[in-house]
């Protein structure tokens, strides 16, 4: 391996269709009549060190260049490069023709809304529980996103640790998560509803549950990204240009089962309605002889189950990590809002434009940035509507 | 264990860069929070408006020192009334949502890769400080006593620190015994009153925002001095949530609770790390239940710990009141 010089250098390595290319000579001049040159080893790199920061010219050597080798870019020879004080620039010559393969515009759109669809999906099973507790309870439950992390972090143990198949984690881990949400409100919650502790105090403690749970994780699960052992090695089927696997499509069949069947709860059977009466208005549920602790119970059991389901999509989907729940925390918030916090297919609704306009902003803008523009969306919507599509027209001021 | 290092160590801590940072952004906070019930969950935005506003002007345009502090301080403003405007007349769960969702915008897009010639993306920049240790009375050497021995450049960072610290405070205690504190006051227990004796209560909030805003982004001035570079993932939203429990810890709605609460928290943060690392290395604490790495995370675990404690059992801090506080409301 070639020694790193010191200070300021100009380098490279030049390689085409992946093979490096030894002996081609390089020439370097910059202020002050400098000049320096070098030729490629045998795996193609080449070094030339350089006096001092500034701008210098490249001249790859074209004569030097093997038969039938020739460059992609030719006339971005000689090239001009700036270098910084302690830096070591590099400068890539292109050779051979330009092997990546561009999709159309159409093929990556519907690509991007299938992906969006699947993500969607997954943030609708964490943001019905989230919206439930809000209209329940009151609760802006800052801690969700750690229930999801959490449903990840207990399937990775039952599939990797323990060696089950993933179908069978999953199962556990709902079951796990569900037990998970009604010991949070029982230890936590509900003692301080008994105490008439305040909406925006109990907001904060779940602020600091996040911190505390979330690092908890770090200690445990530790800092790297892992996946699970069945979900590795997939190859996309399609069709056409979505790149989704079979076991994708299997997340969004269980997605949408999980969801249908929640919603026939809510809408068809007694403790359902009784559910969203709660969710509506609690003061008058309770008068008309609901049992409204009992609602709350299946609430925070329901939302934890389904947050742990999506904690195992999610984690399939793109990988396990320690703040995974946490990063997909304020688009939680935006579908809810966007949906209308309280009403459980307003969050449905709001997570499915979410996550498509989450995937399909990358046609635009960069893809670090896509999260951007689900968090514009949540402030548009509490400009423009603020009680978001299906909520009641009610003062959030 | 080395119990005189750990107390030295301690006593650094009580005055050192990071409590500089964190009083200057929970006096901020105090400002918004305590004393007008505003629940501004973006205060990390703040300061990195104002370290970026510094960094950009001075390394990447190449204007003077003194002009890259005006544009931040004009960029705090700015990020203030930006800020204030959807979310002024929200609710204080709304609030909470849209002001952390418009920090991490914030912290997003100067990260991001695309605008690295403009940003210095994820590495961010550095070499904008000179103008300010250019300014440094103190000639080369180490100044102090007993375990606060620092050389120059550190000296004249506590220096300035702690001189905008005591100017900051000094603001807030004269603007809250004023009718103009009052009326905030007022805004934090009982909107609707306010606004039926004819204050515009709006305008009111928007001006609170903006101090406290400016204030807060001193901090991030020292940030970004006291480090000599600005970096994106410094400014997420661990660093407001940090405040908070600074705030709250000293005692929301008093002048000098966010300065105690961030010398307390830093106190206690030094003395963990330092008692958990030595404990690890002398073999008290075994590899097996933690290992040096991992001390760093229990002070986050402490933290969120701390913050769900004292919302529980002393809302009001070390120093508060506890009729002050906008708890109960939503």
């Amino acid at each position: 391996m070639p020694a790193q010089a010191d200070g300021e250098t100009v380098q490279g390595v030049l390689r085409n269709e992946g093979t490096p290319v030894p002996g081609v000579n390089f020439t370097l001049t910059g202020a002050g009549g400098f000049s320096g040159q070098a030729t490629s080893d045998a795996t193609g790199k080449w070094v030339i060190s350089v006096p001092g920061p500034g701008q210098y010219k490249v001249t790859l050597d074209a004569k030097t260049l093997p038969d039938k080798v020739t460059l992609r870019f030719p006339e971005r020879n000689p090239f001009t490069t700036t270098v910084n004080s302690d830096q070591t620039k590099s400068v890539i010559f292109a050779l051979g023709k330009d092997t990546r393969v561009t999709e159309s515009n159409a093929d990556q759109a519907l690509n991007r809304f299938a992906q969006g669809l699947r993500f969607g999906l997954l943030i609708a099973l964490a943001a019905v529980g989230l919206s439930l507790i809000f209209g329940t309870t009151g609760l802006t439950n800052f801690a969700h996103g750690e229930l999801v992390t959490f449903g990840a972090l207990v399937a990775f143990f039952f599939n990797s640790k323990l060696g089950w198949p993933l179908l069978v984690a999953a199962v556990l881990t709902v079951v796990v998560c569900g037990a998970a949400g009604y010991l949070q409100d029982k230890i936590l919650w509900d003692p301080l509803r008994r105490r008439g502790t305040g909406l925006i105090a109990m907001m904060i403690i779940s602020i600091g549950l996040s911190i505390f749970l979330r690092y908890l994780f770090l200690f445990f699960f530790g800092g790297t990204t892992k996946s699970y052992p069945d979900a590795q090695g997939a190859t996309s089927i399609g069709p056409g240009s979505i790149t989704l696997t079979a076991l994708d499509y299997l997340s969004m069949a269980i997605s949408i089962v999980v969801l249908l069947g929640f919603a026939y709860f809510l809408l068809r059977t007694r403790t359902g309605k009784a559910t969203r009466a709660v969710a509506d208005n609690p003061a008058l549920s309770s008068a008309s002889g609901i049992n409204v602790d009992q609602v709350i119970r299946i609430v925070w059991i329901a939302g934890g189950a389904l947050a742990g389901l999506a904690g195992v999509l999610l984690g399939i989907a793109q990988q396990i990590n320690y703040q995974m729940g946490f990063q997909i925390l304020l688009l939680i918030f935006a579908s809810v809002t966007l949906g209308g916090l309280g009403t459980a297919f307003g969050a449905l609704v709001g997570s499915l434009v979410v996550g498509i306009v989450v995937e399909m902003s990358t046609l635009f803008i960069p893809a670090e940035l896509k999260y951007v523009g689900a968090l514009a969306i949540l402030i548009v919507i509490l400009l423009v509507r603020p009680q978001g599509i299906l909520g009641r027209a009610q003062r959030v001021g | 264990m080395d119990w005189a290092n750990i107390i030295d160590n301690a006593l650094r801590a009580f005055i050192g860069l990071d409590t500089i940072i964190y009083a200057l952004a929970a006096i901020g906070l105090n400002v918004h929070f305590g004393y007008t019930g505003l629940l501004n969950f973006g205060q990390a935005a703040f300061l990195a408006v104002a370290a970026y506003g510094l960094a950009i002007s001075v390394s990447i345009s190449g204007l003077p020192f003194g002009v890259g502090i005006i544009f931040g301080l004009i960029g705090a403003v700015v990020m203030a009334v930006l800020l204030g405007i959807p979310t002024l007349r929200l609710r204080a769960d709304y609030l909470a949502i849209v002001t952390i969702a418009a920090a991490e915008i914030f912290r997003l897009i100067v990260r991001s890769a695309s605008l690295r010639d403009q940003t210095g993306g994820s590495n961010g920049l550095s070499a904008f400080s000179s103008g300010f240790y250019d300014l440094n009375p103190f000639s080369k050497g180490s100044y102090g006593f007993g375990p606060f021995v620092y050389n120059e450049r550190d000296s004249w960072v506590l220096l300035v620190g702690w001189v905008l610290i005591v100017l900051a405070s000094t603001v807030v205690w004269l603007l809250m015994r004023s009718p103009w504190g009052r009326v905030i006051k007022a805004v934090r227990e009982d909107e609707d009153a306010v606004r039926s004796l004819g204050k515009n209560v709006y305008s009111y909030k928007m001006q609170s925002l903006i101090i406290g805003g400016v204030l807060g982004s001193l901090g991030g001035f020292m940030l970004a001095l006291g480090k000599g570079s600005v970096q994106p993932d410094l400014y997420g939203t661990e660093l407001t949530f940090f405040a908070y429990t600074v705030l709250l810890l000293g005692g929301a709605a008093r002048v000098l609770g966010p300065v105690i609460g961030a010398a307390l928290f830093w106190v206690v943060l030094s003395l963990t790390d330092n008692i958990l690392n030595q404990a690890i290395s002398a073999g008290y604490v075994s590899t097996s239940i933690m290992t040096s790495n991992q001390v760093g995370q229990i002070r986050f675990i402490l933290v969120g710990l701390a913050l769900m404690l004292l919302m529980i059992f002393r809302p009001q801090g070390i120093f508060g009141d506890r009729k002050e506080l906008a708890l109960d409301g939503r």
